[in-house]
């Protein structure tokens, strides 16, 4: 479990972090999204003892950072920003160093080392520089070293950041294989990522919070959300018509790719009323679909003042 | 495994595993044994001690030590892998304590590699061995002691060559307190007994007391102090600069 109480961070004046407060429980993945310069990092480098705040509270597994640094240190498995590792050692020997350090009983060692190379699929490069590596296997190694203490608590910041499509769904098929017995903050700022493995998302905008809800929740927020889009051709008269009809608050057609989107009035659900509609002047639709609603528009609002409108 | 050994071993194994090792073991080899021969003549002395040998050891140091110490926290600054460190359920202590070792190990066994000249010297003549036993020690302590220096100034910059510079700048002031150079620029304006206290804080006259064979407990003492005080200020500005 963590817990951040009024969390803020001053940097000569510039407010990284602004009164930041939440709490994240065992069993669940929290997603920490924000534009670049939110202060998402800055959030983890406390929460994992780097940086002092500039006042406020940590609190990690009951234990309070600030009175015991070194017991919360040893419940946190961190992954920094970018991955960073000793780039002229081989793979193993730097996970075996990352074990030492973290105190693991020498006949225990390798071991370790050995379930976290299966289980991140590290085998090929075990003997291998890592500065020779690929950035995948080098986040995949940044994430080994996190894990190998099978910590309590797992800070990862942007741990997908530009790896290929395979190797995020790997990162992420791992991070929801350890959610359940663990406590989970991974930061980033690709939306797909928080449908793929969140249970709940904050999303940061100048180191304050803006929104803390459950994805679909945030999803809801949208004008999208139960938005009905279909492509045909249609008249302009008969969207005037569906923009009529009372359940219907507006209609947006792209003429290029003859593209509709109907958006509903609060909270109705309109698929039926549109799909009937489009029957009924025989209009042939080569895709109808409803929206569940975009996060990025959810994100945009929020996190950007002067695009902010009532969804 | 200790946290401290681990990062002493890790060290040296950075060290050894790029060819900065082995480059500065060579030079130093061959630097000091050419400054023994030519321009300390050791053997047209016909004297059968190592004065001229370890005389010269200052002005190596000079610039060896800071190319030693210059990466030791700059790198970790750079390649963001303090915070990797820094976040491992350590001791800060440990960490400064494990670099700064691990660096001093190094110039010791570089220092090692010099034995075939005091077997040399054991050969042509009878010197006093005790002698260059505490001129060994001497050497290392003022190693030791530049690389506490060069230690701080790397965690201050990120910038290697800063570091480099920076770092030799201070050990020269530090080597040469004592010297009229440095103490002309305090006398106009400090009481004497300031510039007299200034004068006795310069390395040389320390490491030429130990040299002469007075492996005085006080000179000794002195080395460790100026070691700490650094390392405690290497701890300090890591605190303040760590998340730059």
């Amino acid at each position: 479990m963590i817990e951040c109480k009024n969390l803020s961070k001053v940097f000569n004046q510039f407010t990284a972090v602004d009164n930041l407060s939440f709490v994240a429980n065992k069993g669940e993945v929290l997603g920490f999204l924000g534009p670049n310069g939110a202060g998402k990092s800055t959030t983890m480098k406390m929460i994992t003892g780097f940086l002092q705040p500039t006042s406020g509270e940590v609190e990690v597994c009951g234990i309070d950072l600030f009175t015991d640094p070194i017991a919360v240190k040893d419940k946190i498995g961190y992954l920094p920003e970018g991955a960073p590792s000793y780039e002229e050692m081989r793979v193993c020997d730097f996970l075996i160093f990352i074990a030492q350090m973290r105190g693991i009983p020498k006949a225990q060692i390798l071991t370790k080392v050995d379930e976290v190379v299966e289980r991140i699929n590290l085998n090929k490069v075990y003997y291998q520089r890592i500065e020779t590596l690929s950035k995948g296997f080098k986040r995949r190694v940044g994430l080994a070293q996190a894990i190998i203490h099978n910590p309590e608590v797992l800070v990862l910041d942007e741990p997908t950041d530009g790896l290929d499509p395979n190797q995020k769904h790997d990162v992420r098929e791992l991070i929801t294989s350890m959610a359940k017995e663990k406590t989970i903050i991974i930061s980033t700022h690709i939306l797909e990522e928080v449908h793929a493995v969140c249970d709940r998302a904050i999303i940061i905008a100048d180191g304050k919070i803006v929104a803390d809800n459950t994805p679909a929740e945030l999803e809801n927020m949208s004008k999208y959300h139960n938005a009905v889009t279909f492509d045909a051709s249609i008249d302009f008269s008969l969207l005037e018509e569906i923009k009529a009809m009372s359940c219907v608050r507006d209609v947006e057609y792209n003429a290029k790719r003859k593209k509709t989107t109907v958006f509903p009035a609060q909270g109705v659900y309109i698929f039926d009323e549109i799909s009937d509609f489009l029957k009924k002047h025989k209009i042939s639709v080569t895709r109808l679909a409803m929206e569940a609603g975009r996060l990025e528009e959810v994100f945009r609002n929020v996190t950007l003042d002067d695009v902010k409108e009532v969804a | 495994m200790s946290a401290k050994l681990a990062i002493i071993k890790r060290e040296l194994q950075g060290y050894f595993s790029t060819p900065i090792a082995y480059v500065f073991i060579v030079i130093f080899l061959m630097l000091s044994g050419v400054f023994a021969f030519y321009l300390g003549g050791l053997y047209e002395r016909g004297q059968a001690d190592l004065s001229p040998f370890f005389n010269f050891h200052p002005w190596l140091y000079l610039f060896l030590v800071p190319a030693v110490s210059m990466r030791m926290w700059s790198e970790e600054r750079r390649s963001g892998n303090i915070e990797l460190l820094m976040t491992l359920p350590v001791k800060q202590s440990d960490l400064v304590l494990g670099k700064f070792f691990s660096a001093w190990i190094f110039i010791a066994i570089a220092l090692f590699f010099t034995f075939p000249i005091w077997i040399s010297i054991n050969y042509l003549g009878e010197p006093d061995n005790g002698l260059i036993v505490a001129s060994y020690i001497g050497s290392l302590l003022l190693a030791g002691a530049f690389l506490a220096i060069g230690s701080c100034v790397s965690v201050a910059s990120k910038n290697q060559v800063i570091a480099f510079i920076v770092t030799a700048v201070l050990c020269f002031i530090s080597l040469l307190a004592g010297l009229p150079m440095i103490l002309d620029f305090f006398n106009a304006w400090l009481p004497q007994f300031m510039v007299d206290s200034i004068a006795s804080t310069s390395f040389l006259t320390h490491y030429i007391s130990i040299n002469k064979g007075v492996l005085d407990l006080g000179d000794v003492i002195y080395f460790i102090m100026v070691i700490s005080v650094w390392l405690i200020a290497t701890s300090l500005v890591l605190d303040i600069k760590k998340a730059d």
